[in-house]
This record gives C-alpha cells, sequence and structure tokens, in this order.
C-alpha cells in the first residue's frame, strides 16, 4: 500500500486547461474521493495516477516512487504502476470469461498457474462471483460485471485502487449495495482507494476523506465527510453537497434582514466573527428551517407543495424569492403542520451558513 | 525541422511505415496519373488536355459513360427503393428469404451476367432471340442486347442492390413513432409516405444512388462485352482500347491519363457529396432499437407483387446464372440446350487439361489470397494508427486514408503501369507482381472500413485496464485488441479475397502472356468467340464465389451471436 500524491501537477491540452496546479495527497491506506461536477478534471486526475496521461507540469508519486515528472521527463508506463484500475464502463474484456478476466494480471505477472487460479478464485469469492467465473460477459448483469472489474482490480494485489465513476452506470439500488461492498473491500484489503464521482452521496457514504473540485479544477476543500458537510469552506462546497437556498442578507442593529427589505430573520444567531461586516449571503439547507402556522418567525406564503413520502417538499416566497423547505412528513401531521399551496406560514431558520456576498456568482460556477 | 529521436517510439514509426504503404500503393500512382496528363516536358499544359478531351472519340467516351450512369442511377435507384420498401414496409409474403434474394446479384460479376445476356439476347444467337422467332415465325429477332440499353439493363440488375440495401436498412431503422405521431394528427397513409417516410430516407436513396453512380461511372466489364462491338465505348472501356492498342505510346498515355484523372476527381466529389448527405441523414433517423413499423397491407396486390418480384429475381439472378451453367455444358456453341449435346468434358479440359485456363486460375487464387492477407495486415495497421493512436502527424495519414476510396479500378492499373514500369528503378510490368500491388490499392479501401469498424468497437478502457494489468503495449494488443478485432479481420480477409478472385477491371490492363487472371481469361475467352469454354470458367469461379459467401455469411453470424 501507498500513498499518492500530486504536487503542482498542470495538465493542458493543446491550449485547452484542465487545471494548473493541482497539489493533494492521499494518505496510505485511506479510501479517498475526489468529488466534483462533471467535466471538472477528475477522471484526468485519475489518468494521470494510472499513466495513461503526462502531466504538463508537476510530479506525481506512487509511495515515494516519483512516477511522472515533466520537469524531469520521467513517465512510467502504466503497466510498472501497481495500480488497479475499475472504468465507468467495467472495461471487461468481452471475449474473455469473468476468471479469465480476473486471472490475467497474474498471468501477466508469470505468477505459477495453480498459485494465479487459486488467487483468481478468492478475488472472485470477495466480491461474491463464487460459481461464475465460466460466464462471458454478456450472461452476466451490469452489477456483476462490475464485480469482475473490481475483482480483476484487486487480484493483483496493488498499491492504490483507483475507481473512475464505478457506480454510475448501476441502478439505485444495486449502487446502494455496490458502495458499500466496496467499503467493505476496502476495510478488509486496507488498500489506498482513490475514488472519482459526481454523486456527493458515494462520496459520503465511502470516503475517509473528500476533496471537492470547482469547474475549473481548483480543490475548494478537503476534509472528512462531516467536516465537508457540517463546515463548507465556500458557498461552492455547500451547494454542491445538496439542496441549498441562498438569502442576500444585511446587519442592522445585531438584527439580520433580507437585503433591501425590513423583512428580518428571526430568532438567528450571529456569530461573534461575522459582526464586523454588513452584507452576508445566507446559506441553509431546506430541512433546516421548521414551519409553523403561528408564532415567532419570518412569514412566508407558500407557493407549492408536493408530498413525496417520508417527506413533504414546500416552495414558499419568502421577502421576494423562493426558498426551498422541507419537512418531515409524521412531526407534520402529529403536530397539524400541513400547508396548503397559498397559506400564509412561518419560517424560523437554524444552523445558517454565512457567506461573502460575492459568492453566489462562484457558487455557480 | 529536426527530428528529435529520442521522440521516435513505437507510435511515430508506425505512423511512418502506414504513410509509406498509402503512398507507395496509392498516392504515387495516382499523383502519377495527374503528372502525366497535366506536366509536359516539365510544364504545367493545360493546352494538351483540352485539345485531348477535344478528339471526337475522347469526348465521347466521355458522353457515354454519362449516358450510361444516369440510365443505370436511375432505374436502380427505381428498383431499389421500389423492392427495398416491398420487404421493409408491406406485408409481402416471405419477406425475409425475398431480402436475402434481392441482394445475391451483389455478389454474381456483373461482366459474366453480361457475357450471359449476350448469350440470350443477342440479335442472331441469342437463345431467347431464336426461341421467340420459331415461335412467332420472325425474320428479325426482337431484342438487341448490344448497345445503351442493353449495359444500361444488365448494369442495372447487378448494381441496384447498393440502392436496396441502404434503403430497406433506412427503412427498418426508421422511429416508427416518427410517422405514428404524423397519423395521430390525421395524416393519410399517403401523406405519411409523401411528408414524412419520403424525406427521412431521402439522405440513405441519395447515398445509394451516388455509389451506383460512381460504380457504373467507372465500371468495365458490361460496355466492355456489351458495348466496344457496336462501338460504344465509355471511360474505361476507352482506356483499355488505348493502352491495349497503342503498345505504350505517349499519346495514348496520356490519353488514358486524361480520362482517368476525370474519373478520379468525378469519383472524388461524388463520394465527397455522399459524404454529405449521409451527414445530413444521421441525425433524422435515430431509433437504433427495431421496434416494429407501421406495414402496409397489400391485400389484393399481395400474391401478384410476390410474383412481380420472383420473376424479378427469375430473370436477374436464375436465369442468366443458369444459361451460363448450360451453356458452360455444351459440346459446341450454337446447338440447342437438350441432354444429348451436353458434356462435362469442358470443364475438365479447362480445370485439368487447358494450361491458358489453369494458369489463370492458379493466377487468380494466389494473387488474391495474398493480396488480400497483405491488405488485411495492412489495413489492420493503418486503422490502428488512425482509430486508436495519439500521434503527431495523424491528419496526414488520415487524409491519404480517404484516397482508395476514391480511385476506380481503371486508375489503378494505369497508376501502377506509369509507376512501376521502371520510372522509379523497379520494373515489373508483366508480371503477377503488378496486378499484386494493384490489387492491394484497389482492395484497401474494404480494408480499411473493416478494420476500422471493428477498432472501434474496441472501447479504450479496454486497452487501458490491460495496461493497469501490468501488460505492456504489446501484450494487451495481442490479448485484447486482436482476438477482439479477429471477425473485422477475417470479414475484411473475405470482402477483398472474394472480390479480387473475380477481378477483371484492373487485370485486364496489367495482364501479361503468362499473368491472365480468371476474370482476364474470362473475357479473352469470350473475345476470341470460345464461347462454350468461357462460360464453363465462368460457372466455376461462380462456385467458387458461392462458397466463398457462404463461409462468409458463417463467420460475421457467429460474430453476431458473440456480441449479443
Amino acid at each position: 500500500m501507498a500513498e499518492v500524491r500530486l504536487s503542482g501537477v498542470g495538465k493542458y491540452y493543446g491550449k485547452h486547461r484542465v487545471y494548473d496546479n493541482l497539489n493533494l495527497t492521499v494518505q496510505d491506506g485511506e479510501c479517498f474521493t475526489l468529488l466534483g461536477p462533471s467535466g471538472c478534471g477528475k477522471t484526468v486526475t485519475v489518468r494521470l495516477i494510472a499513466g495513461f496521461e503526462q502531466p504538463t507540469s508537476g510530479d506525481v508519486f506512487i509511495g515515494k516512487t516519483l512516477v511522472s515528472s515533466a520537469a524531469k521527463r520521467i513517465h512510467l508506463p502504466p503497466e510498472s504502476r501497481k495500480t488497479g484500475i475499475v472504468f465507468q464502463d467495467y472495461a471487461v474484456w468481452p471475449h474473455k470469461t469473468a476468471f479469465e478476466n480476473v486471472v490475467f494480471p497474474l498471468t501477466i505477472q508469470r505468477i505459477q498457474r495453480n498459485e494465479a487460479a487459486a488467487r483468481a478464485e478468492r478475488a472472485l469469492d470477495q466480491v461474491a462471483l463464487k460459481g461464475l467465473g465460466n460466464r462471458l460477459p454478456y450472461q452476466l448483469s451490469g452489477g456483476q460485471q462490475q464485480r469482475v472489474a473490481l475483482a480483476r482490480a484487486l487480484v493483483s494485489r496493488p498499491e492504490i485502487m483507483l475507481l473512475d465513476e464505478p457506480l454510475s452506470n448501476l441502478d439505485a439500488n444495486l449502487r446502494e449495495e455496490m458502495r458499500f461492498e466496496i467499503k467493505e473491500l476496502q476495510k478488509n484489503t486496507g488498500v489506498t482507494v482513490f475514488y472519482v464521482t459526481h454523486d456527493q452521496e458515494i462520496a459520503l457514504a465511502i470516503s475517509n476523506r473528500v476533496a471537492i473540485m470547482d469547474r475549473d479544477g481548483g480543490v475548494r476543500q478537503v476534509g472528512t465527510p462531516d467536516e465537508i458537510y457540517e463546515k463548507p469552506a465556500d458557498a461552492f462546497v455547500f451547494k454542491f453537497m445538496g439542496l441549498s437556498n441562498f438569502i442576500p442578507v444585511e446587519l442592522r442593529n445585531d438584527r439580520v434582514y433580507a437585503k433591501g427589505t425590513d423583512i428580518g430573520l428571526e430568532e438567528v444567531l450571529i456569530p461573534e466573527a461575522e459582526r464586523k461586516r454588513r452584507d452576508f449571503i445566507v446559506g441553509c439547507r431546506p430541512s433546516d428551517i421548521d414551519l409553523s402556522r403561528n408564532g415567532t418567525g419570518t412569514r412566508g406564503v407558500v407557493k407549492r407543495m408536493i408530498f413525496l413520502g417520508s417527506i413533504i417538499d414546500y416552495r414558499i416566497e419568502m421577502a421576494g424569492r423562493e426558498i426551498r423547505v422541507q419537512q418531515d412528513t409524521p412531526g407534520a401531521l402529529s403536530q397539524n403542520r400541513v400547508f396548503s399551496e397559498g397559506e400564509t406560514c412561518c419560517l424560523k431558520f437554524h444552523d445558517l451558513k454565512w457567506f461573502d456576498p460575492g459568492c453566489i456568482e462562484e457558487a455557480m460556477l | 525541422m529536426t527530428i528529435d529521436i529520442k521522440k521516435w517510439g513505437v507510435a511515430e514509426i508506425v505512423l511512418v511505415l502506414s504513410i509509406l504503404i498509402l503512398v507507395v500503393v496509392v498516392a504515387i500512382p495516382v499523383f502519377m496519373i495527374f503528372w502525366n496528363s497535366f506536366v509536359v516536358d516539365g510544364h504545367f499544359n493545360l493546352n494538351d488536355v483540352v485539345k485531348v478531351l477535344g478528339q471526337p472519340d475522347t469526348y465521347e467516351a466521355l458522353k457515354n459513360s454519362v449516358i450510361i450512369a444516369l440510365g443505370v442511377t436511375f432505374f436502380s435507384t427505381v428498383i431499389g427503393v421500389f423492392f427495398a420498401w416491398l420487404v421493409s414496409r408491406t406485408d409481402l409474403p416471405f419477406k425475409e428469404g425475398m431480402k436475402l434474394l434481392f441482394v445475391v446479384p451483389f455478389m454474381l460479376p456483373s461482366f459474366i451476367g453480361a457475357l450471359a445476356w449476350k448469350m440470350l439476347l443477342s440479335p442472331r444467337s441469342g437463345l431467347i432471340n431464336k426461341l421467340l422467332m420459331n415461335l412467332l415465325g420472325l425474320e428479325e429477332s426482337i431484342f438487341n442486347i448490344y448497345g445503351f440499353w442493353g449495359i444500361i439493363a444488365v448494369e442495372t440488375m447487378y448494381l441496384f442492390p447498393f440502392v436496396f440495401i441502404q434503403v430497406s436498412g433506412a427503412l427498418e431503422r426508421m422511429d416508427p413513432t416518427l410517422e405514428e405521431s404524423a397519423r395521430i394528427s390525421g395524416a393519410g397513409l399517403f401523406t405519411i409516405t409523401r411528408k414524412i417516410t419520403i424525406p427521412l430516407v431521402m439522405p440513405s436513396i441519395l447515398a445509394g444512388a451516388l455509389l451506383v453512380a460512381l460504380y457504373s461511372l467507372a465500371h468495365f466489364g458490361v460496355p466492355a462485352i456489351l458495348g466496344t462491338q457496336v462501338g460504344i465505348y465509355n471511360i474505361p472501356t476507352k482506356i483499355y482500347e488505348k493502352i491495349h492498342q497503342s503498345a505504350g505510346s505517349f499519346m495514348a498515355i496520356r490519353t488514358g491519363t486524361v480520362l482517368a484523372s476525370i474519373l478520379v476527381v468525378s469519383a472524388g466529389v461524388i463520394l465527397y457529396v455522399q459524404n454529405l448527405v449521409l451527414k445530413s441523414g444521421r441525425f433524422q433517423i435515430i431509433a437504433g432499437k427495431s421496434v416494429r413499423p407501421m406495414l402496409l397491407k397489400l391485400r389484393g396486390l399481395r400474391v401478384p407483387l410476390l410474383i412481380l418480384s420472383l420473376v424479378y429475381i427469375f430473370v436477374t439472378v436464375i436465369l442468366p446464372t443458369g444459361t451460363i451453367f448450360l451453356v458452360g455444358m455444351l459440346k459446341t456453341y450454337g446447338v440447342s440446350i437438350t441432354p444429348d449435346h451436353m458434356t462435362l468434358k469442358n470443364f475438365k479440359y479447362i480445370l485439368f487439361t487447358w494450361k491458358m485456363t489453369k494458369d489463370a486460375i492458379w493466377n487468380s487464387v494466389y494473387l488474391s489470397l495474398s493480396a488480400a492477407f497483405v491488405t488485411m495486415l495492412a489495413g489492420v495497421m493503418i486503422s490502428y494508427v488512425v482509430v486508436k493512436m495519439k500521434v503527431k502527424g495523424k491528419w496526414f495519414l488520415e487524409f491519404l486514408g480517404v484516397l482508395p476510396f476514391s480511385v476506380p479500378g481503371t486508375v489503378i492499373a494505369l497508376g501502377v503501369i506509369l509507376m512501376w514500369s521502371g520510372k522509379f528503378g523497379v520494373n515489373i510490368y508483366n508480371t503477377a507482381w503488378i496486378i499484386f500491388v494493384a490489387y492491394i490499392a484497389r482492395y484497401m479501401a474494404f480494408s480499411l472500413k473493416s478494420n476500422s469498424a471493428a477498432l472501434e468497437q474496441v472501447h479504450d478502457s479496454l486497452v487501458e485496464a490491460a495496461r493497469a494489468c501490468g501488460a505492456s503495449h504489446w501484450q494487451a494488443m495481442r490479448s485484447i485488441v486482436l482476438p477482439l478485432i479477429r471477425p473485422g479481420m477475417v470479414a475484411a480477409f473475405f470482402l477483398i479475397f472474394l472480390p479480387a478472385l473475380r477481378e477483371l477491371t484492373t487485370s485486364v490492363l496489367l495482364y501479361g502472356p503468362t499473368t491472365r487472371t480468371i476474370g482476364v481469361a474470362i473475357y479473352t475467352l469470350n473475345e476470341d468467340g470460345e464461347t462454350v469454354y468461357a462460360a464453363a470458367l465462368s460457372s466455376i469461379a461462380l462456385i467458387i464465389i458461392v462458397i466463398g459467401h457462404l463461409v462468409i455469411r458463417r463467420i460475421t453470424r457467429s460474430r453476431l451471436e458473440g456480441a449479443q
């Protein structure tokens, strides 16, 4: 097992810039996720580590080995890097059986036939494909093919596993199951995992640490899933991690008003650190807003109500903007807090995140 | 430009090798043709070109080529579209079988067809003409296959599948909801056909028609057999006549190259237009899923239209093929076809005794086998560079790769004559080698098409997965890429081997005393009046071709099953 380090890596395709200066360290034995919108350069990063692409500038290390260096003109070919890779489209070889797929890396390493067979069988066991070794890929389901790809990547005991959106071609149920299994595999084998996805749920579910990348290839925040979700570094991270409301506000006399109005946000705690400034944008999740019929809170009018089963989803007009609010159904029913369209209600905000006023444009990046 | 030696990896070497093959095999011969037509004594000279074109016989040849091509294209399009619609959009019985039968003319060599029709409809000795004269007590024959109408009719029989295949494919792939939504908005079937269906398949119709035009324009066999006798020459037969009669005189070669240049340019234009048309149609037909299209109920016309189709197939396929076999068994040409005039001795004679035909069969077999093998391998390499490799300078290879598609057989033959008769220090004129290089040039397009299609199916990640597993470039190539494209390679091999086996257009300009091919032998036997032997040799060619097509069908079918 090994750590992976990208140091000052830049990548250009002709004049097209992916990023200029990427610095990331994946620690030995952790599951590290690179999370970002599509087209931000995540896949390029996987390919740089695997050795399918060469950096335009900067260095890539796997363990203590410098595998790519633009300045020193070093480029270790992919086959010498001891990585395992799983692609979005599985890339299971269609002319080989599941077993032949999995045993291939060992054959290439000239591992003795019996031992290779035993290891391949064990790898198939690990991904719950026991007994399906003789099937050709077209006889396997999408999930099973993805497991073959996983077993094939694991069988040669790589120092690092690179997973490039491996679950996005699977249906929702299978995706949930597989992400649990990947986590289990990583725990059991202790392999370093570099996982790339645009799906924040998967990232939160399986990672030890997550890095958030924006469309310009810049890393906005690196941290544990908790930190990323609870203490977003900026509005972009906050927005990317889930449904969000952004409200421009101003501070007057220690009270928070929707910008340019006299409509106040009631019972909002203003953090000490923020009191010096006047203009903010506050962010909050739809589930961090309480609704009530009477009482304290800011008035709003329900524009749309959709019943989604365990939650009720509202769009509420407040201070001239639309606010998304989600309530859990049982609580709302028991306390008679279900609002229909056109009704007036009171909004109370918890857990506001305070951002610079310029952050909205940035968040839309 | 300085070349950094360190930068020269495998990729660059393979690229240069690929470029070299295409340059030597195709680009230089074509260039030589243009050079010969436009450059005199080292100077660009257009006056002479105009003078050549102004000569009555070259002008005549151009005109005839255009007339024939227009006629063939028109009739092929009408017949092709009609039958395509019949088998894909109506409830005609036995549609699947009919669909196969309509494609059969594709695999039959058209010059053998022309030969058969000569036997059936020549004014004096044609079997049908004689039969009708006897039956009706006429003094003069009714039909005369020699001339424009004969040429157009016979070419149409063998070229209409181009349109048929394109259009029936498009009609089947077309999203039926496009028509259904028109129907829901109140349009009748006639309106739907006119306003929705025809505009949607128009690109396919045009693409097929242009292919027919391209083939007809550059076609040698049929006009050579049915036209030259009555003084009708098209471009390829005129080139043949010039080269053949003049024994290499400068003026004759110039006339040839000027005509060949015109062929290359018009082929290029036709292919370019076809490409545009196909591109414009690509987004309209969408739906890759084969959903059941709305079928027109033929009701009372069902049986009559089935009979019409069967009669068409009988007349265009079975009648001429049968005639070839029967005439091939006659003791002498001209006697009536009755059992006591039949013998198998002709076959025995040409297969085992006569050196000329034995040589021809042997020449054709080894030339087409070796050309198919070499062209297939070269095609794999070139397509691999174009489809899979990231290497600087690839655009030049891509540009060269288009060339083989637009160079007709006559042009290739003329080009290799100019290039390989000593001008560059190599003289292989009159040897089998010159036919070999010409075949490679002529069939490179097939190889590139088949192999690049196969390679495009092999997703990059399959190779990258192998690399990440520790496989080197070559190991990944050997254990992943080659097994996956093997069906495409085999298909390419047969796609070259079968047409090369019966090739006439190119070989007829290149053969020497000992290097006749089957096609040339049949053609010269016919010229020499040895009609029976020509028919017998044609029968043998047909048998080999049919067996070959059965093999290719088996291979492509197992490939489909594997890909499910």
